[in-house]
């Protein structure tokens, strides 16, 4: 594929349609797929994410500013939520980015979540192969603004940043299952700001459990608007990687993550063969009444439509 | 299920941005991808913003009287990259004089103050019905 040669070379126009292409679910993102997945792989991908407003944005940007003096190129996915009831969406993280648009080694990419949930869209992770194959070398994801349980990143990332300012939440929060168990290094961001010890003692909780990788998470205390703590983030993120490499983890991981793509490849191929058939969307609404007026339940309709699709 | 992605931008030095605001939140409610540049932007910044976030339209707004400026170097900096699949449109503080010219630049339609919103989200409709 043409578009494709291009966007192996670099092309950021192409890689801008290839990457639309994938998350409209177009026919051809499947070729797309196929053609750079041999070329995906290389990038140390990071992702960021935290409740809404802890400034993820602007320590991306600081960040990403940090790699190119490192000599990297850096993919940027910053992703927003779409409105469930229009399916719009204002997607405003390049507003704290604008600087880096005509950077050469920078390409960023805003993304709407288009109805999933777990802060991130369900494009996201071949989203993220367009920018490995065309060459970034470090690759942020920054999720939507996030609570407590979206937790999709960990499976997409290998190093997890998990975003907090002081004043948020208490001890008890800390103790909560969810996104304080996927962090491999918790920024405090806005450190200037009245509250940081409170806030690194509830945290040290978080902190106090290895990974299964045998990693502990480590703090940070970060002031993104004024660069300070970024030069010590970006050496953590590059050691956090070394970790994953000299501990084998990244291999294991690698497995896994094949494992866990297959899985939502099924469920979107699946979901896909059977609401692509004319005849069975007519069938679709039926059940949806029946469901509505409760004389089927959820389950034995979705049993029924693969019946009829061919699949059970 | 293609979604139509449009760019909202704020060329040049005018730091009035409610205009631009309301009519991405607009766009945003009737089911648009809208991504919001910001303030300050180049026309450079704004076409490379366009390519990599591959949009079907720009929408611009200058309420500085900057805007003849602004508005050519960014037809002139698609032109040159060979980008004819944008739609551009623009808003702010635009005399009626200037209006003929922006459209002779290819920009394809300007809303200036007073246009109803509705008549800014039916243009993108046809668009995205194209």
């Amino acid at each position: 594929m043409e578009l494709v040669e291009r966007l192996l070379r670099g092309d950021k126009r192409a890689a801008a349609k290839a990457i639309s292409l994938l998350e409209d679910y177009d026919k051809k993102a499947a070729d797309v797929l196929g053609a750079i997945y041999p070329h995906t792989g290389k990038a140390h991908i990071i992702g960021i994410t935290g409740p809404t407003g802890t400034g993820k944005s602007t320590l991306v940007f600081a960040l990403a500013k940090e790699f190119r003096k490192r000599d990297k190129k850096v993919g940027i996915i910053a992703i927003d939520p779409t409105s469930p009831y229009t399916g719009g969406a204002l997607l405003g993280d390049r507003i704290r980015m604008g600087n880096l648009t005509l950077d050469e080694g920078v390409f960023i990419r805003s993304m709407g979540t288009r109805g999933h949930a777990g802060g991130t869209s369900r494009a996201t992770a071949d989203v993220i192969k367009v920018l490995d194959a065309m060459g970034m070398q470090i690759i942020f994801a920054e999720t939507a603004g996030a609570g407590q349980s979206e937790v999709d990143i960990a499976r997409i990332a290998h190093t997890s940043i998990v975003v907090e300012m002081p004043g948020l939440g208490d001890d008890i929060q800390a103790m909560k299952a969810g996104i304080l168990e996927i962090g491999d290094i918790f920024v405090v961001n806005k450190a200037d700001l009245d509250g940081v010890d409170s806030t690194l003692a509830n945290l040290s909780l978080a902190v106090e459990r290895e990974k299964p990788s045998g990693w502990k998470p480590k703090m940070l205390l970060t002031v993104a608007t004024e660069d300070k703590g970024i030069t010590d983030l970006a050496d953590l993120i590059e050691e956090h990687y070394d970790f994953l490499k000299e501990s084998g983890t990244l291999e294991t991981e690698r497995v896994e993550r094949a494992k866990e793509e297959l899985r939502a490849a099924l469920s979107q191929h699946l979901f896909l063969r059977v609401l692509e058939r004319p005849e069975l969307i007519g069938e679709f609404n039926n059940l949806v009444q029946m469901i509505a007026k409760k004389e089927m339940d959820p389950h034995s309709a979705a049993e029924k439509l693969l019946g009829l699709a061919g699949i059970a | 299920m293609t979604k139509l992605r449009v760019l909202v931008a704020k060329p040049g030095l005018d730091g009035h941005d409610r205009g631009a605001k309301v009519v991405a939140r607009a766009l945003r409610d009737s089911g648009v991808e809208v991504i919001y540049t910001g303030l300050h932007q180049t026309p450079e910044q704004i076409v490379e913003a366009a390519i990599q976030e591959d949009v079907d339209a720009i929408g611009m707004s200058c309420l500085s009287g900057a805007h003849m400026t602004l508005f050519k170097t960014v037809m002139d900096i698609l032109k040159e990259k060979g980008i004819d699949d944008i739609v551009v449109t623009c808003g702010g503080i635009i005399p009626d004089e200037d209006v003929t010219k922006l459209k002779e630049m290819g920009i394809a339609a300007v809303f200036g103050p007073g246009t109803p919103l509705r008549d800014i989200v039916d243009f993108h409709r046809k668009i995205a019905g194209k």
